[in-house]
């Protein structure tokens, strides 16, 4: 049946991590064919016992990252670990999925990383640990819609680790040279790219499906809406969702937006190469942007539709969850905290010496030398200002099929956005039902 | 003789016949009937992220995957592509055999260069499928070809219409997928007995004659297995559709494969495996269903011999 067919090993389109999967897609894909479960048996000692003597083992996972140095620096962080043997697991390929099976039998890990904190159905089927109270005095200091996205029933199930962020990043010198200012609403944007397009150059890249996989959310928050209102209600039966989604047909069927670039949107290189004059990407291409255009480049956020909508930029972050199949559960609860709330060093290292990275905890932001000055300092300030987190917590793996299958739609098909929010509403609806029953 | 000596029979029969394939039926029964037998039963019940369920609903799981209009709509899509692909596939292979069987010069090159792409990973074709041969720029080989005659850059697989996608999948498909079945049908062409096409010459027929009354009842039973290896194909479709047409995080829903479908809402990080192996125990019975029905009308046909 269907476990004997292979998923491909590539992770070009992990579900529900906006961006450090964009990263490992871009590097990590060949190595994609380790098979290490990385699984040892534990020393059985508890996590009550831990301080007689024998320290207990936990396993850690992580997905693999694409940048250099990130393994050693993540087996440097839990050698260091004084109360227990942490022993790391780098694992290439479907994490997500793999991660989600190994948490139903005895064999997952302690302690492990999953793209925005654990699923709605993790949560409530009880495979994770409830995080909340290790969080003490520093709760404040972490990124408010991270934190939240990590939030059920004001409890918190996973620390974030380090945030990554998708923005708009323009040509300078394509600008200046049409006489295009940085476009402050969508129909300026839709102008702008109109005159930057010239024959092969297009003016605006918002990935090879023009959107529909990727702007669903900006263009509702640019509206001024949410998939879900606060009390965890669809979100966008609203007529300014139709007409701001429409806006990305409108794009569509202006021929400005960039289609079938050899890479997607989560590579520079449709920007670098001057393919596009203005595209929509992720943080972690800037050191590249920089190799390739030095200075000749600015960010911002997703343009608000009118004066009534707001502007915004995505962000996500693995986080750090603890498994409720742990035989130490304390013991890995602590291990969490340790490193990823106490170990302020560490998380600055991690994100930034070896990508481009925001730390989680607002106080290191100004910490980080990455972060300091250019355009990297205006894409942090975006991400604590009006960084939205990707999707919702119960916004499930079924929501957002339905919701990119109407997207889809109402970009490459021209179908009726209104009709097509009412498909996603009906599905939503008894999603939310179940989730919230 | 003692009972351990009956049960090993004459000369340790007994005993060496399980030594042998022993192994291989503890994997087929661990790997591949505990899964399947355990995904019929998961699929009578609730059960999000768990393997032992507890909450019982019947048919329910079954009702909400036939309700659901796009796991209906990628059924119907498949019933659709197999319609086409095994067809085409079956001449293609079944031409590519004849001509390579027919040649005198080179015969092991011509085999080899065929099977060759069969040896070739999905995943692998896809992306080359994907970034190299069909990517929407100008770099990319089908629209540099395009340029010659002044045509724009085609985006071939980020337009829904028209439908170029189908263009991408299917070459990609073929250039997998026919070695190996050119193989198949190889093997057939070579055991029919040389004396029949002796027989048929001194009886003068020629040409398609020989083909329509000799090699193609000689080959039924390789033309039987070949089409229900293609027929199975079609319908659990995975790897080409999902590595060429996947974007971050979605799939267009359209020429979404029925297990691409069900991988994004119930078996990868959904794991919502009540309703996803509904949806395969679904697929499963259309596919046992096609291949009875298949088997029946070749069957009727082959009456005669």
């Amino acid at each position: 049946m269907t476990d004997s067919k292979r998923p491909g090993g590539l992770d070009l389109d992990r579900r529900s991590v906006l961006t450090l999967g964009g990263l490992a897609a871009m590097t990590g894909v060949l190595a994609a064919c380790g098979g290490n479960t990385g699984r040892e048996p534990s020393t059985g000692a508890s996590g009550a016992s831990a301080g007689g003597g024998s320290k207990p083992t936990l396993q850690q996972w992580y997905h693999q990252y694409g940048e250099a140095g990130t393994q050693q620096a993540v087996e440097r962080y839990a050698a260091a670990y004084p109360n227990a043997t942490v022993k790391v697991t780098w694992k290439p390929g479907d994490y997500d999925q793999s991660t989600a099976a190994s948490l139903l039998t005895d064999a997952g890990p302690d302690v492990f990383e999953y793209g925005n904190g654990p699923t709605i159905d993790m949560i409530k089927g009880g495979q994770v640990v409830e995080m909340t109270d290790l969080f003490g005095d520093a709760k404040s200091d972490f990124n408010d819609s991270i934190l939240q996205r990590m939030t059920y029933q004001d409890k918190i199930w996973a620390i974030p680790q380090v945030i990554d962020m998708q923005l708009l990043v323009y040509r300078k010198s394509m600008l200046d040279k049409a006489g295009v200012q940085p476009p402050q609403t969508i129909d300026e944007l839709i102008d702008a790219a109109k005159k930057l397009t010239n024959g092969n150059v297009k003016g605006l890249f918002l990935g090879n499906a023009g959107g529909a996989d990727l702007m669903g959310g900006p263009m509702l928050w640019s509206a001024g809406l949410d998939y879900l209102t606060p009390d965890n209600k669809f979100g966008f039966d609203d007529p300014r969702a139709a007409t701001a989604l429409g806006k990305l047909r409108e794009m569509w069927d202006a021929k400005v937006l960039l289609l079938g670039a050899p890479k997607d949107w989560f590579d520079p290189s449709a920007l670098v190469n001057g393919l596009t004059a203005m595209q929509f990407t992720g943080l972690w291409t800037f050191p590249d942007i920089k190799k390739g255009l030095g200075d000749d480049f600015g960010v911002m956020a997703w343009p608000k539709l009118d004066a009534q909508g707001k502007d915004s930029v995505p962000v996500g972050a693995y986080g750090s969850c603890v498994s409720a199949k742990s035989n130490n559960v304390d013991a890995a609860k602590a291990f969490a905290k340790w490193l990823w709330i106490d170990q302020t060093k560490d998380q600055l290292d991690f994100a930034t010496s070896y990508g481009f990275h925001i730390p989680s905890r607002k106080s290191l932001i100004p910490q980080a030398d990455t972060l300091k000055s250019g355009q990297a300092a205006d894409a942090a300030r975006l991400a604590t200002e009006v960084g939205h987190a990707q999707s919702p917590l119960l916004w499930t793996p079924k929501c957002s099929t339905a919701f990119g299958d109407a997207m889809n739609r109402i970009v490459k098909e021209g179908a009726d956005p209104k009709a097509q929010i009412a498909q996603v509403k009906s599905v939503a609806d008894a999603e939310l039902k179940r989730v919230l029953s | 003789m003692t009972l351990s000596a009956r049960l090993r029979g004459r000369q340790d029969r007994n005993l060496w016949f399980w030594v042998f394939v022993g192994p291989f039926v503890i994997g087929l029964v661990v790997f591949v009937y505990v899964p399947i037998i355990w995904s019929i039963y998961l699929s009578f019940f609730n059960s999000y992220n768990t393997v032992t369920p507890t909450e019982f609903v019947g048919f329910g799981n079954y009702l909400d995957m036939l309700r659901d209009p796009a796991f209906v709509d990628s059924l119907w899509t498949f019933a659709v592509f197999a319609v086409f692909i095994v067809p085409v596939t079956f001449v293609a292979s079944l031409a590519i055999a004849l001509l390579v069987a027919r040649t005198r010069v080179m015969q092991a090159f011509f085999r080899s260069v065929f099977f060759l792409p069969t040896a070739c990973s999905y995943v692998v074709a896809s992306l080359i499928w994907k970034m190299s041969i069909f990517s929407g720029v100008r770099s990319g080989l089908a629209n540099y070809v395009l340029g010659w005659f002044g045509l724009d850059s085609i985006p071939w697989l980020s337009l829904a219409q028209p439908p170029w996608y189908w263009l991408v999948i299917v070459t990609a498909r073929l250039w997998l997928q026919l070695g190996f079945y050119m193989i198949l049908f190889l093997a057939g062409i070579q055991r029919i007995n040389p004396n029949l096409y002796e027989a048929a010459a001194i009886d003068g027929a020629e040409g398609w004659k020989v083909l329509r009354h000799i090699t193609l009842p000689q080959l039924r039973a390789t033309s039987t297995a070949v089409l229900l290896l293609l027929l199975i194909n079609a319908f659990q479709a995975f790897d080409e559709f999902y590595n060429i047409l996947s974007t971050f995080g979605t799939y267009p829903p359209y020429a979404r494969p029925p297990l691409v479908y069900l991988y994004y809402t119930a078996l990868g990080s959904g794991q919502d495996f009540g309703h996803g192996s509904a949806g395969a125990v679904i697929l499963t019975l259309i596919i046992l269903i096609v291949a009875l029905g298949q088997g029946r009308i070749l069957r009727l046909g082959g009456r005669d011999d």
